[in-house]
């Protein structure tokens, strides 16, 4: 399984249709909008995802999906939840516990606004073909060397990392098991030897891209242009998000 | 372990974009002059290495284990631009692929991993293997300069919350204990980067990027038998004239981001005001997560944040759409037919 | 006069680090030949092959193809009149899909739109792959990956494909298909390896590169049947090979 597919869930929904470089931007401005909202808005947090789980529905992506590639977020979560206990200042009781006052608003802000920002991209790998990103992003008028590269890195991933388990595969059956620092020379044979590979495939990709005429740009090969109302249906997740922050700001 | 959104404001992390930006389209510039048409799939196969390196775990002590950073490695095997690339491509495919870091700290997530390590990395590599030359010298030289990126990119952490959260926060307090704890760390780093690096000169010196000064000169034989020497192989491209370029313009962003971040925080003294919020700080620092321990307070209820934010939004798309533009225009400029 | 589909004469080269390669080749082949260049490892094949187009330039000697020089000037013609089918169809499958890939080549030479989706299409059924057009080149069989990789290169209406290595890695059905293939495509072939069956097999014409030099050319049967010529150049029919009386040939 390709790495960079993991995340993408095929299928004909709205969301899915929509150009790559209309929900690139809204997600970004989501994330934004969704960050510079003071933490003590509890009822704003709870609009945004109610907006996250709509886009959700619409895009027919299950909830499992997204709560198992929430992992990533993980050893915040358990910090978050340390931040509490072991902080000082003002003082209350929960359960017997003794927590921080501040280090519990520190950790609902945490928790808050990582939890959404991860939920929004994870909805927006999940509704994109790779590809599609990348050539979203060259849209958005991200130069385009940096695609290029993004490009080049993600369709040599899944070879290199085969190329580093097949190494792991040799060391191990004779007998290797990395168990202390000590061992770290034979990594970082490994390593090197990986790096010296890598760099000659680069060489060679590019020998057969100048084999096939191949001049510094990359040739356009998929004009996705978006629409006016492509572009009014993916914002409306921003201005969603920004019409509650401008309307907290007001009522504050 | 990538930042996610909502440790920092929205003001620095917009400025924290715009930094990014520019040190990596200056990176851009000058991986091209080095690479020029190779520059994509060299700097592409760089980041398919450097994250799958990430992903080789080594044991450390008790049961732990640490992965490398490896920004430092790319700047030493691959040269400081392309080591950037790498590493910021690396950091923008699990952002966007992965959901790993927060869109918003991106450019947090790009400067701290990418831009201060192989700065750093680069720094102290190039001044060590001047007073130590030969291969000892370029072993020698990746180990400091992975030890030390490692700390200075916990330092820029704190200092970049110092400048932009609104929490009290001692600076020379926290700045100590997170050198500490990265020092540790950096250790490991340092290790990992110079055997690899040994490793690569031992077989295929010549792409060490770090070590080319160390070729062999051409021999030239005449036809009466005698030979010369030429010079030495030339000199890699990143010259010590682009530096002032380089620091020049994150020296402009870093002022912008200043500014903007001061809009976000419209109690700057505030800063001193809750000593007793500096006790906390010290010893939460001494866990391994200290450093985030300080992002906890990047929020301020109120409008300001907010204002700021979108004040921010419209200042990045504005420089970013500016760079993008110039980027494009030198990038057609300079491409040519290579044989 | 049809020109030939390649002439090289002369052709010497040196790697910049002193390493001489090519000692003086010469070699021509007729439009529609398919011929085998036959050689142990180190005889300089790759070589040879990186200068069909344009990609070493030569050190002394010249290559014309189709009766055009390989020069700084005519490349950009040059490369698309020679279809180079690497030995790693890893290195010659760079782009995010199958599709893509296949569309590079036409893309840049300003092939766009809905020719530009004819040429894929068409290329990419000459090889029986177009029910694979939209994976990524990660998901397909070694053997698949390498019939896409000839794909690539048919896309660009080549004058002469040539193929390094072409049977390595493939397994005996995926071997049998890419033969049917080749056999099919009306082209000039140029085939370099060292699997003497697949050379007999596909190609009425064989020579044999060593030390930098063409030192045999003529009928593959003849050159195949010659055990001390093929001995000295460090080439073996497999064990049990004997050469089939009268060959079947599409």
């Amino acid at each position: 399984m390709g790495v960079g597919r993991r995340l993408y869930l095929p299928g004909g929904s709205p969301v899915h249709r929509l150009p790559p470089q209309c929900k690139l931007l809204a997600v970004l401005a989501f994330a934004i909008v969704m960050v510079a909202t003071p933490r003590e808005w509890f009822w704003a947090f709870g609009l945004y995802a109610g907006m996250l789980a709509a886009v959700a529905a619409v895009a027919r992506i299950p909830p499992g999906h997204i709560l198992r590639r929430m992992v990533v977020e993980l050893p915040f979560v358990l910090f978050a939840f340390l931040i509490p206990v072991i902080g000082l200042g003002e003082r209350t009781e929960v359960l017997g516990l003794s927590l921080s006052v501040p280090g519990l608003w520190a950790a609902w802000n945490i928790l808050a606004k990582a939890t959404l920002g991860v939920t929004a991209s994870i909805l927006l790998a999940s509704t994109t073909e790779p590809r599609d990103v990348l050539v979203g992003a060259q849209r958005l008028r991200v130069p385009d060397l940096l695609v290029q590269i993004a490009m080049f890195m993600l369709r040599y991933l899944d070879v290199i990392l085969d190329e580093m388990r097949r190494m792991r595969v040799a060391r191990e059956s004779r007998g290797f098991q990395a168990r202390d620092l000590r061992h770290a020379p034979v990594i970082a044979r490994s390593a090197g030897a990986l790096f010296i590979r890598s760099y000659e495939r680069g060489e060679r990709v590019h020998l057969a891209m100048l084999s096939r005429g191949y001049s510094g740009q990359m040739p356009i090969i998929h004009d996705l242009s978006a629409t006016a109302r492509q572009w009014g249906t993916a914002l409306a997740l921003p201005l969603a998000a920004l019409a509650v922050l401008l309307l907290g700001g007001l009522a504050a | 372990m990538h930042v996610p959104d909502g440790f920092f404001t929205a003001a620095v992390s917009v400025s924290a974009g715009v930094v990014a930006a520019a040190g990596v389209a200056v990176c851009l510039r000058g991986a091209r002059r080095e690479l020029d048409d190779r520059t994509a799939p060299m700097a592409g196969l760089v980041a398919a290495f450097v994250f799958a390196v990430q992903m080789l775990n080594f044991p450390v002590a008790g049961g732990t284990s640490g992965h490398l950073l490896g920004g430092a490695l790319a700047a030493i095997l691959a040269g400081p631009f392309t080591g950037v690339l790498a590493i910021a491509v690396v950091l923008l495919v699990q952002a966007l692929f992965f959901a790993d870091g927060g869109l918003t700290a991106l450019g947090v997530n790009i400067i701290l991993m990418g831009l201060v390590t192989v700065l750093v990395g680069w720094g102290v590599f190039r001044l060590v293997t001047r007073v130590v030359p030969g291969r000892g010298g370029v072993t020698a030289a990746s180990f400091a300069a992975a030890l030390l990126s490692v700390p200075a990119s916990a330092l820029v952490f704190t200092l970049l919350f110092w400048i932009g959260g609104t929490a009290p926060i001692d600076l020379a307090t926290v700045a100590a204990a997170m050198t500490g704890v990265h020092v540790l760390i950096g250790v490991g780093e340092g290790l990992i980067t110079a055997l690899t690096v040994a490793a690569v000169l031992s077989v295929r010196p010549d792409l060490v990027y770090g070590a080319r000064e160390l070729a062999a000169p051409l021999v030239l034989r005449g036809a009466d038998g005698t030979s010369t020497v030429t010079g030495r192989a030339p000199e890699p491209a990143a010259g010590a004239g682009r530096l002032p370029f380089l620091l020049g313009g994150l020296g402009v962003s870093l002022l912008l981001a200043g500014i903007v971040s001061f809009f976000a925080s419209p109690h700057p003294d505030g800063l001193e005001s809750v000593a007793e919020e500096q006790g906390f700080l010290g010893q939460a620092t001494d866990h391994v997560f200290g450093g985030f321990a300080l992002a906890d307070y990047g929020e301020v209820g109120g409008i300001p944040v907010g204002v700021a934010g979108i004040v921010g939004v419209a200042l990045t798309l504005i420089v970013a759409g500016v760079i993008a533009y110039a980027a494009r225009v030198r990038g057609r400029a300079s491409s040519g037919e290579r044989v | 006069m049809i020109p030939n589909s390649l002439e090289v004469s002369r052709l010497a080269y040196a790697y910049p680090d002193g390493t001489q390669a090519l000692f003086g080749v010469d070699l021509t082949i007729g439009r529609g030949e398919r011929v085998a260049l036959l050689g142990p490892n180190g005889a300089g094949k790759t070589t040879l092959v990186m200068h069909l187009n344009g990609i070493l330039t030569p050190g002394h000697g010249t290559v014309t193809v189709a009766g055009t020089p390989v020069r700084r000037d005519t490349l950009k013609e040059i490369r698309q009149r020679v279809g180079l089918v690497f030995q790693d169809p890893d290195d010659q499958l760079f782009m995010p899909t199958v599709r893509d890939d296949v569309a590079f080549g036409p893309a840049n030479a300003g092939v766009r739109g809905e020719e530009l989706a004819a040429v894929v299409k068409n290329a990419l059924d000459r090889v029986g792959m177009l029910d694979v057009a939209d994976r990524p080149p990660h998901h397909l069989s070694f053997g698949q990956r390498r019939r896409v990789a000839v794909a690539t290169v048919l896309a660009m209406e080549p004058e002469i494909l040539v193929l390094d290595e072409p049977s390595s890695n493939l397994d005996p059905a995926a071997r049998r298909e890419l033969a049917e293939i080749l056999r099919s495509l009306d082209v000039t072939v140029l085939m370099v390896t060292h699997d003497l069956p697949y050379a007999l097999e596909l190609c009425e014409r064989a020579m044999i590169l060593s030390d930098g030099v063409v030192a045999a050319d003529g009928p593959t049967r003849e050159l195949l049947g010659d055990a001390e010529l093929l001995a000295r150049h460090r080439l073996e029919l497999p064990y049990g090979f004997a050469i089939p009386a009268a060959a079947e040939r599409g």
